[in-house]
């Protein structure tokens, strides 16, 4: 049938077959990075993923002082606002904060002096610290330009420590953790759910009669009671380590029922006889011609696994039964929240849970976009 | 039906005894014992104990038996029905647990029952209304619920309260209320209060719930014989609470099994924030004081509960899916 309009469609025809070429001759993963880049949220969340790991590789960087230095003084400073205009030009400032101690309550009273500016700065030097525990450095993206003055941008808790420089610190072992605990359990999930799903008989249903087990594991109560039992006298390390094989012990077996599944419908495609018959040995097998298929689906689920992880330190650590003191991890920044006296006073002491809220969002939301982006039969 | 039933019946024996040997691995695996951090909190307090009172003290409660030897005997006092003593307030635990457990149990099914009134009728308003403003609000509303931390909710909740409402919120019970024996009076001071530690657990499932609810009903409105249904005449309303409803509705049925033990461990956190009557906060200050029976027997009710749970949503979707038939 002859077009009325045989010029304006010509071009579309041809673009149109331009694409089909692109997507036929396109790998896997270009196919799962185009879907995922149209969910406009995921893609966002993503960035916000990718600014909280920039804090981990270097907190310090981010801080504007030393998490640890403690001026009783100073305590429960609250939120001083950044002020980027200065008499019309761009000069960022904050105002000063003056304290005079309330006759009745005895409680330092905080009240900001718009008339006394602190200059605030970007790159600006400030104290010594290590970059990932090689190079020495103290540039810090954001700090005081006056290095004798101290400033709190999320305020100050009952030790008069800076709360911002104690998030970027919080953050680093937070989302540390969730990614560390969720590595582990993908790793014992395609180890077991693969043997269980590849071998089949006895070992198969040991390994789902364990699974069986630990899932009716009350997971709270059991976590409470096993990182009580860590030994007290543990480095933060230590603790860091054990805590995350905590979590990850009864996190795999949801994967590795999933791997099992994976396994047991491929074992009887034809690409897996083909290869059989060709002679490829069973870890060539498994590792070459079977993860692949499912490996995006893996890496979608695990993402969705990291915010449970990071709710559950959270959750731990602030019980007082995961990560410790000295240490910071965002559960223990919300310690200090744990007081509704305090909180009453100081409520910018609940900032780190904000950021818990955004993580896991982020990681929801990436999770849900990578799911629907690994699906070759999603449109 | 009744096979199935005894079949797992007969299982749970099985389970609690393999749950009884990871829970007594777990609470005496602490270096020391109750008496060690006992000495520990009496010398930072300023008195002491001599070495041989608590030697005796140890001989007295069997810790210096080995640890089989320990075990057996904990089991047979548990067979026995006796949960052992409470080494920290030299009580029977029994006692301790008792009314809190009912407590943690109410708690538990009222938050329960918020979700499902609460997450079925939002999931069908969101399914059948889908890209209407409420359907996008009540998904931005899940997604936070489901990344909000219970306790980080429940603190956020407290705060508001005291300082905007001056309100305290914490406990399930007002201060006249607390040691009075049960009475309608009571109940009804229950009812004042344990809505809000409700709330807060309920929001996490009911986002998730909702979600699912929605998915699923989403799934079923496509289909053919809800088309039919309207063509026929069937008015809104009836087409969709007769049929894609109740299908869409089994699947949620399942996920009860592992939600409702969810609650159980989850409120263990809430009331610890909250300060509720509630025997998590027992446990967590048994763990901390390697007060072992008394963890233990927690321990194991927590299981108990979880197994009971799983078990009754085995039935439950046995009983309203007649696709599921056992044992063939």
């Amino acid at each position: 049938m002859s077009s009325p309009h045989p010029t304006p469609l010509e071009p579309i025809v041809e673009t149109e077959s331009l694409v089909e070429e692109r997507i036929s001759v396109a790998s896997n993963w270009t196919l799962v990075w185009w879907r995922f880049r149209k969910h406009h949220l995921a893609m966002a969340s993503a960035a916000i993923l990718i600014a909280l790991y920039a804090i981990v590789l270097c907190p310090d960087f981010f801080s504007t002082q030393d998490p640890e230095f403690t001026e009783a003084r100073q305590a429960f400073i609250p939120v001083q606002g950044v002020n980027f205009i200065d008499e019309g030009r761009l000069d960022p400032w904050v105002p000063a904060i003056v304290g005079k101690r309330n006759p009745v309550t005895l409680r330092m009273e905080w009240r900001t002096d718009p008339s006394q500016k602190i200059r605030v700065g970007f790159f600006v030097a400030g104290t010594e610290y290590k970059v990932l525990g090689l190079f020495k450095s103290n540039l810090h993206l954001i700090g005081a330009r006056d290095q004798s003055q101290r400033i709190f941008l999320l305020g100050s808790d009952r030790l008069g420590r800076d709360q911002w420089s104690r998030i970027m610190h919080g953050t680093q072992t937070s989302m540390t953790i969730g990614l560390v605990a969720v590595t582990l359990s993908v790793i014992l999930g395609i180890v077991l759910g693969g043997i269980s799903g590849y071998f089949g008989g006895w070992i198969d249903q040991f390994i789902q009669r364990l699974i069986e087990l630990l899932q009716s594991v009350p997971t709270i109560p059991v976590w409470l009671a096993l990182s009580a039992a860590l030994p007290r006298d543990w480095t933060p390390i230590q603790v860091f380590f054990a805590i995350t094989i905590i979590l990850s012990l009864i996190g795999w077996t949801t994967l590795g029922r999933e791997v099992r599944g994976h396994f047991l419908a491929l074992r009887e495609e034809d690409f897996v006889l083909a290869a059989e018959l060709a002679g490829c040995s069973r870890a060539r097998i498994i590792m070459r011609h079977m993860v692949p298929t499912f490996l995006s689906h893996i890496i979608a689920t695990s993402s969705l696994a990291i915010p449970a992880m990071i709710i559950n330190e959270t959750s731990l650590s602030f019980l007082g039964l995961g990560i410790r003191p000295p240490a910071i991890s965002w559960g223990v920044l919300l310690q200090e929240a744990q007081n509704i006296q305090t909180l009453a006073l100081a409520p910018w002491l609940l900032i780190p849970g904000l950021l818990v809220i955004v993580a896991v969002l982020a990681f929801n939301l990436v999770g849900d976009g990578l799911r629907d982006a690994s699906d070759p039969y999603s449109k | 039906m009744a096979r199935f039933i005894i079949q797992r019946l007969m299982l749970l024996p099985l389970l609690m005894v393999i749950f009884s040997i990871m829970i007594f691995a777990i609470v005496q695996a602490p270096p020391g014992d109750f008496l060690t951090s006992y000495a520990a909190t009496l010398a930072s307090s300023g008195s002491s104990v001599s070495m041989e009172q608590l030697d005796a003290l140890r001989q007295q409660y069997g810790l210096d038996q080995p640890i089989p030897v320990q075990y057996y005997r904990w089991m047979v006092s548990l067979l026995h029905g006796d949960l052992g003593l409470s080494l920290e307030y030299q009580r029977p635990n029994i006692e301790l647990i008792g009314e809190q457990l009912w407590l943690t149990l109410a708690l538990a099914v009222f938050s329960f029952i918020l979700t499902w009134l609460i997450a079925i009728p939002a999931g069908i308003y969101s399914a059948t209304h889908q890209r209407s403003v409420l359907d996008y609000v009540l998904t931005v509303f899940n997604y936070v619920g489901v990344a909000t931390p219970n306790f980080m909710l429940a603190l956020v909740l407290m705060w508001v309260a005291f300082s905007y409402f001056d309100l305290s919120v914490t406990g399930l019970f007002s201060a006249e209320m607390a040691g009075q024996p049960w009475s309608w009076a009571k109940f009804v001071d229950l009812l004042k209060h344990v809505w809000l530690p409700a709330t807060v657990l309920a929001i996490a499932g009911t986002a998730r719930l909702t979600r699912v609810m929605r998915a699923n009903l989403l799934d079923e409105l496509n289909k053919p014989y809800v088309m039919t249904a309207r063509a026929k005449g069937m008015s809104e309303w009836r087409v969709v609470l007769r049929y894609p409803a109740r299908l869409a509705f089994n699947p949620l049925v399942s996920t009860i099994g592992w939600y409702l033990p969810q609650l159980f461990s989850g409120s263990l956190i809430v009331a610890t924030v909250m300060n509720l009557p509630n025997i998590g906060p027992l446990l967590l200050r048994a763990l901390v004081n390697q007060d072992m029976y008394l963890a233990g027997a927690i321990l194991l009710i927590y299981c108990f509960l979880t197994i009971v749970g799983t078990l009754l949503s085995d039935i439950l979707l046995a009983v309203l899916d007649p696709r599921i038939r056992m044992g063939q």
